[in-house]
């Protein structure tokens, strides 16, 4: 009995010295014009942390639940507000890493703003994950601590391209396009990618705007569309400048035939509750999906409406996804410490099933790009999003043309 | 006939910024005190629209009036608990004041209302009107006029009434408009109402076709700055003229030389005409 006793107490402490917290700290747009989609991320981000951390036994099958590896350890987040400024991204990355002492990092929405806080994680040898920034350029820059769990800019040129050779297909004619893009890094890199895949598929390009998301007024980009008529018109907008372009698309009373947006901002809950009823038949990209009653995701999703109001979207789930792709990692390195976490990373090897989004699973090459990312194509239908494309995943008939209002 | 759209478009947009710009510049020409709060006083505006749309199921008739009294009272307000005191002190201290007016308001709302846009519902003023081919959203058309008609309002107060000529004077000189039986303490706080309360209806004005959100009045106050130093600091038919101005020139130069340009051309017009004429189109030289 005193033996058992002695053993127990013993087993208690070697737990507690053993049960070592590991500090993420996690950059979103917190304020600024993309607030409201890192608001969202960040209750993605803590739901993530509170599932990994034990809190959700009913949730099950995502990797690094309950962090057996680290011995009673849990997974810390801290945040750090960026603003979308890629100067303030770089200054609060190094505050996270310098004061805070965080061993990973995970961010940060705007393309730009993950390019430049990168190069600091990777000066510093702190793992970053990316969850939901496109832009070509964030890999492929010779970096050892970068990882992108996201599908790229590639991956959607050419996903757009294909469902509306689809579309053409059914006798909609689709052969000139416009693309509309705000000019940072993520509007500008995945233009330019689809310009390339326009021109490879023999598409033509008849109208190429880009602009600033910050602007007041965007009924000049709306009348050179009216003047040009593209059979179809791709924006990639954040929130703000995606609401303006809706409502003055009825103001100058303009229905482009087809009307894709490139996820963020016609992705953020802001987007269906004020203009959803004016933007009927809008197709955007995700790779979320509620699925089933019962199903995992519904269970996360009902969760995440619980903290928010709001049912999860794609920006907001590829962050948490990309969080449970970390807590996997930490849980198999064993510790919190930053190379142990790039090693185990490194070898990250996550199969759909244990998979909150529509990958085909995780596995990073040498650049750190997630080689088996894949998204799907919804259209705006009512007062939700249905899955339109590709058909075997379809649970909805494509609407075309867009109707609008 | 796009030609025409743009600048009716233009125009429009010129009108609410004037509207908005028309209290900063009389601050301005009052007392020589940069708001930088004056865009969340109209970011408030907007979310009285918001509110009593939503709760008190409100038109623009009820939110309109509400916004511009609500508004005045803050304009006040702030005169009496902020400005008052640091008015005489150094210019650096005038500027940093209202400077973290602006933080806290801005703050405040993301507290309040959370950082998610919203906006007002699209049948509040619907229609579109075809004037001959030229698009025009009722909304910003009754915007647009009743900006108008209140900025000249505004100019008509302060050169024709009583009150007016007591505010021009403190103005003008301080001493002697004590000695006149003036108290400038009240004329300036009228000044900070009837700025705010032009901000207040801007806001509500604006709603009608805009999203709301916290940091709304960041990318508008800019635009007011601009307009105010393109007008002449302390006139309010400067701020009326350049407001239309900058609104036209940013809808060409968007429309002619692509959205990302537009700023470059209104600036470089901007730098040009303080380069000829410091003291703004409408300004005194000198003042």
């Amino acid at each position: 009995m005193k033996r058992l006793l002695v053993a127990s107490i013993l087993a208690l402490f070697a737990s507690a010295a053993a049960a070592e917290n590991v500090k993420v700290g996690a950059l979103y747009p917190l304020s600024g014009n993309a607030a409201s989609a890192g608001a969202q991320t960040k209750a993605a981000i803590e739901l993530a942390v509170e599932i990994i951390n034990g809190q959700h036994p009913d949730v099950k099958g995502m990797p690094g639940t309950g962090l057996p590896g680290l011995n009673g350890g849990k997974i810390e987040v801290t945040f750090a507000d960026h603003q979308g400024n890629p100067s303030t991204g770089q200054s609060q990355a190094l505050r996270l890493i310098q004061q805070d002492k965080v061993t990973a990092l995970i961010g940060a929405y705007q393309s730009s703003v993950t390019f430049a806080s990168t190069a600091v994680a990777e000066r510093y040898g702190i793992p970053f994950v990316v969850g939901d920034s496109v832009a070509a350029n964030i890999t492929g820059r010779g970096f050892k601590y970068v990882f992108r769990v996201t599908p790229v800019a590639t991956d959607f040129a050419y996903n757009y391209l294909d469902f509306l050779k689809d579309v053409a297909a059914t006798g909609q004619p689709v052969k000139n396009l416009a693309i509309v893009y705000e000019n940072t890094d993520y509007g500008t890199s995945i233009a330019d990618t689809l310009r390339k895949v326009i021109k490879e598929r023999g598409f033509e390009l008849t109208a190429d705007i880009p602009y600033n998301a910050n602007t007041t007024d965007v009924s000049s980009q709306v009348l050179q569309l009216k003047d040009k008529k593209p059979d179809a018109v791709i924006f990639v907008s954040y929130t703000a400048d995606t609401i303006l372009y809706m409502r003055t698309l009825k103001q100058l009373d303009y229905r482009p035939p087809v009307v894709i947006g490139d996820d963020s901002g016609f992705s953020d809950p802001a987007f269906i509750k004020n203009v959803g009823t004016i933007s009927q038949g809008a197709v955007n990209r995700s790779a979320w999906d509620i699925g089933k009653p019962g199903s995992v995701t519904a269970k996360i999703n009902e969760l995440f409406k619980a903290k928010t109001g709001f049912d999860l979207d794609d920006t907001s789930g590829r962050n948490m996804q990309a969080m449970f792709v970390l807590a996997d990692a930490i849980n198999r390195a064993g510790s919190g410490k930053s190379d142990a976490i790039r090693d185990a990373l490194k070898v990250t090897d996550l199969k759909p099933d244990q998979l909150m989004m529509g990958y085909k699973g995780v596995k990073f090459d040498d650049t750190g790009q997630n080689t088996l990312a894949a998204t799907y194509l919804i259209q705006l239908q009512g007062d939700q999003y249905v899955a339109v494309w590709p058909a075997r995943s379809a649970t909805a008939k494509l609407q075309i043309p867009y109707k609008g209002w | 006939m796009t030609f025409i759209q743009v600048i009716a478009g233009g125009l429009l947009l010129g009108a609410v910024y004037a509207l908005f710009s028309s209290g900063l510049t009389l601050i301005w020409g009052m007392m020589n005190v940069i708001n930088f709060a004056h865009g969340e006083f109209v970011m408030i505006g907007m979310y009285l629209a918001f509110l009593i749309v939503t709760y008190l199921h409100g038109g623009p008739l009820a939110f309109g009036p509400a916004a511009t009294a609500f508004l005045f009272l803050l304009g006040i307000i702030v005169y009496y608990s902020l400005i008052r005191h640091v008015i005489r002190g150094p210019m650096l201290a005038q500027i940093l004041s209202t400077f973290g007016l602006a933080l806290f308001l801005r703050y405040l709302a993301f507290f309040i209302f959370s950082a998610n846009f919203k906006t007002l519902p699209e049948d509040l003023l619907p229609g579109v009107l075809n004037i001959g081919g030229i698009l025009i959203g009722v909304p910003q058309l009754v915007a647009g006029i009743v900006a108008i008609v209140l900025t000249v309002g505004l100019h008509l107060l302060l050169t024709r009434t009583a009150v007016g000529s007591q505010l021009l004077a403190v103005a003008e000189d301080r001493q002697a408009a004590m000695l006149m039986g003036i108290r400038p303490d009240r004329m300036q706080a009228i000044a900070w109402g009837l700025s705010g309360a032009g901000a207040g209806i801007a806001g509500a004005l604006i709603a009608t076709f805009y999203y709301i959100s916290p940091t709304v009045g960041e990318s508008l106050v800019l635009t007011g700055f601009v307009v105010v130093a393109l007008g002449g600091f302390g006139s309010v038919p400067g701020a009326l003229v350049a407001g239309l101005v900058v609104g036209v020139i940013q809808s060409l130069s968007a429309y002619r030389f692509g959205p990302v340009n537009k700023d470059v051309v209104v600036y470089a017009l901007f730098v040009l005409i303080l380069w000829v004429r410091p003291e703004g189109l409408f300004g005194k030289a000198g003042a």
